[in-house]
């Protein structure tokens, strides 16, 4: 009987003991978007499994498909995800329809402090409304919109004697957006090697948020503004200023004097698969791509450079990038926290950065060996101090299809003028602002 | 034989079943195989439609769930019909669905009358004709955005060679004025095959001694295929048209893979405007109301092509 009682304990104790081991181990779902950081990640997240015993899933979705896929599941109230590594833009809709969870009271109990990551990334991705300290994200991936080019044909003495002849100015890293397109325009329909090639690869993309940050790259230097006094959306003489028309017609000279042929509606891939296959001398994406493109072993290596965004106003690049948030429905929210406070550790974040993955930390960023520890980190540098994002505001999909839309119609399909599509992006943009009671 | 099949039914049936149908009228029973079947229909088709009229009358946004839902009275439906971006998509759609049809009815006839002949390979023939049509839209869709590139598309090529015109001058899915007529290409490449078989089905359809008659009246060839072969096939042709025409009227998938409605807005159809409204803008509201429009159309457009359908058959 004596034996019997001590049996049934054993086997309480083992019960009870297996059912707290399941409840501190959790199956976790970071949800991102498919790309080489994506992958970095996964190897990272390895040392948290190893660490806490949790495990990690992830979903991730092509971008083209990133923002539909994802803001469904939030506005459903799915609970696919229990961490996202959401677009900055979204920052604002999850924070105001209670998708994100707010993490400052957490960030406090945990001594993780905002000011250990660099300020751009702060204000774009954790931060809302904005430059307030209310946080709803960790930023996680700092990026920005850059250039690289085929740095053996700038090498080559015939393609410089020639741009000379045809310029009279020196082949380098162009130092204006002006320069940029008489360099793109000269290799436009040159022949290398037996090839034709072609000046540059830019966004064109209609469906998602493409051409809207090719052209963004192209109006923050010209100094556009999206208000004239920032909160107050008053856009008239700011969206259509002087400056933007010029910078949007210059943007459409571009597209249609130094691209390659049926580049109508290209993003991220295309861009790349332009630039790998040989036929553009220039091309412009993500720095999160950069890692990859420079251990590319045909188009990678020697026969490549990196270059932040030109200024010509002013300087200027297209925010990319994300925080990681976790998702208010989930139903792990602890262990995602943990997650999130593993990830904000500097070690953590070092490694982030050696695998690939750009790290917003400041002890990534400042560190002394940073600037040399890739061939565009010193570029990624620059890019963040002056880097200008899109609208974050909860009704950012209206507000991004409009411009897709009225940009996409002037740059490729000749409808109007700069002028015009410009007045009918504010008359778009109030419209939906009226709608949300902003005006 | 029924009489014992009713009785071996009749001792499976359990007591206690038997006595509650026993009491139950033939329209009662009825009701219990029906009832199911109007439920199912309520739910899936009948209540969605009455609740997508009910918020064509709001400002529901499905993505701000928070927010205070206000009735607005006709306002979608003003600010939908007075805005130039939903006529220009309405005007593709009409592009699309006049063209599409034109070619489809032409070239879908045309092979089908050439196939009804008896020739060797016949069969093979017909198997290869309609291959395209058992294709997925998006495979359909991925192949032709390569067959169209300017730089390596096949059929820049092959237009290059008949005219002589350089392969990368022109740009079938990125120029304002081509666009249009690439996605009209290839719905007709994948779908004259679905015309064909109807057409295919009338012609077997009439019976040889018409043809037998006429020859022995000396009617021409040709008059045998006005008199005859044309007013015989036509309410398969006419059918084909309604099927095909329904189908052309909400297409989407095709033509979001070849062009994503661009370039520009040139190639964005009614459906693809209206999936981004509900589906990438979150206005529901709107977008209800954009779809209570769109389905009185193509029902009213429906019953009227029905109708005259109808009268055809009659003749």
């Amino acid at each position: 009987m004596k034996q019997l009682k001590f049996a049934s304990a054993g086997a309480i104790a083992l019960a009870a003991a297996s059912v707290t081991t399941t409840a501190q181990a959790d199956d976790l779902t970071l949800c991102w978007a498919a790309w080489d950081p994506a992958n970095a990640l996964v190897e990272l997240s390895k040392d948290f499994e190893a660490e806490s015993g949790h495990s990690m899933n992830f979903e991730f979705v092509p971008w083209p498909n990133f923002a539909d896929r994802m803001l469904n599941e939030l506005n459903s109230g799915g609970k696919l995800c229990d961490l996202l590594i959401g677009d900055s833009q979204w920052i604002g809709g999850g924070a105001e329809n209670g998708h994100y969870v707010k993490l400052n009271e957490f960030f406090d109990s945990e001594g993780i402090s905002m000011d250990d990551f660099a300020p751009a990334t702060v204000y774009a991705y954790s931060t809302w409304p904005k430059g307030t300290p209310n946080y709803y994200a960790l930023p996680a991936m700092g990026d920005a919109n850059g250039w690289f080019y085929r740095k053996d044909w700038f090498a080559r003495e015939d393609i410089r004697a020639a741009y000379k002849e045809a310029t009279g100015d020196e082949l380098g890293e162009p130092k204006s957006q002006k320069e940029m397109l008489q360099i793109a325009q000269f290799f436009q329909g040159r022949e290398i090697d037996g090839n034709k090639v072609y000046g540059a690869a830019i966004f064109t993309e209609r469906g998602s948020e493409g051409i809207t940050m090719g052209v963004t790259s192209a109006l923050y230097p010209w100094g556009f503004k999206y208000e004239n006094t920032a909160g107050k959306y008053d856009m008239e003489g700011a969206v259509n200023s002087a400056e933007a028309v010029e910078a949007l017609e210059f943007y459409k000279e571009f597209y249609k004097t130094a691209t390659p042929p049926g580049y109508t509606n290209s993003y991220m891939g295309e861009s790349l698969d332009a630039f790998k296959s040989g036929q553009v001398a220039m091309a412009m994406n993500w720095f999160a791509f950069f890692p990859g493109l420079y251990a590319d072993p045909d188009t990678g290596g020697d026969k490549i450079d990196f270059f932040v965004n030109p200024p010509q106003n002013q300087a200027g690049s297209t925010l990319g990038g994300q925080g990681i948030s976790v998702i208010s429905y989930s139903e792990k929210k602890d262990a995602s926290l943990e997650y999130i406070k593993w990830f904000a550790n500097p070690d953590v974040q070092a490694k982030w950065w050696s695998m690939g993955g750009y790290s917003a930390h400041n002890s990534v960023l400042n560190s002394p060996t940073f600037k040399d520890s890739a061939p565009f980190a010193g570029d990624f540098l620059v890019a963040m101090d002056d880097v200008q994002d899109f609208w974050q505001e909860p009704a950012y999909a209206e507000l991004l299809l409009s411009m897709q839309k009225r940009v996409h119609d002037y740059v490729v399909a000749d409808k109007g003028t700069a002028q015009e599509a410009l007045d009918l992006l504010i008359e778009d943009w109030t419209e939906v602002f009226e709608d949300e009671g902003k005006l | 034989m029924s009489g014992k099949t009713i009785d071996r039914v009749a001792s499976a049936t359990p007591a206690r079943v038997a006595r509650k149908v026993k009491g139950l009228s033939d329209r009662a029973i009825a009701w219990i195989f029906v009832g199911p079947t109007i439920f199912l229909l309520l739910a899936v088709n009948i209540f969605p439609l009455i609740w997508t009229i009910n918020l064509s009358f709001t400002n529901f946004k499905a993505n701000r769930v928070n927010r205070a839902v206000e009735y607005i009275g006709l306002r979608n439906y003003e600010r939908i019909l007075g805005d130039s971006d939903i006529w220009l998509s309405m005007q593709a759609t009409a592009h699309f669905l006049f063209w599409t049809l034109f070619f489809q009815v032409l070239i879908g006839f045309t092979l089908a009358w050439l196939i009804n002949k008896k020739f060797r390979g016949n069969d093979l023939w017909t198997t290869i004709i309609v291959l395209p049509m058992m294709l997925s839209p998006a495979v359909v869709g991925n192949f032709w955005t390569f067959l169209y590139q300017p730089q390596i598309g096949l059929f820049n090529y092959v237009v290059s060679f008949f005219t002589g015109v350089d392969p990368s001058s022109f740009d079938m899915l990125g120029s304002v004025d081509l666009a249009p007529w690439s996605i009209v290409i290839v719905d007709t490449w994948m779908w004259t095959p679905f015309v064909m078989l109807i057409c295919l089905a009338g012609l077997r359809s009439i019976p040889d001694y018409i043809y037998e008659a006429a020859e022995i009246d000396r009617a021409s060839k040709l008059r045998q295929f006005f008199t005859i072969t044309i007013p015989m096939v036509l309410p398969f042709l006419m059918l084909a048209v309604l099927f095909r025409g329904i189908e052309n009227f909400k297409m989407f998938d095709l033509v979001v893979q070849l062009t994503g409605g661009g370039p520009g807005s040139v190639t964005e159809m009614a459906s693809i405007n209206l999936k981004r409204e509900a589906f990438e803008k979150w206005r529901t509201g709107y977008s209800s109301a954009f779809a209570i429009i769109l389905f009185v159309t193509v029902f009213g457009l429906a019953s009227i092509y029905v109708k005259a359908l109808n009268k055809v058959k009659e003749r």
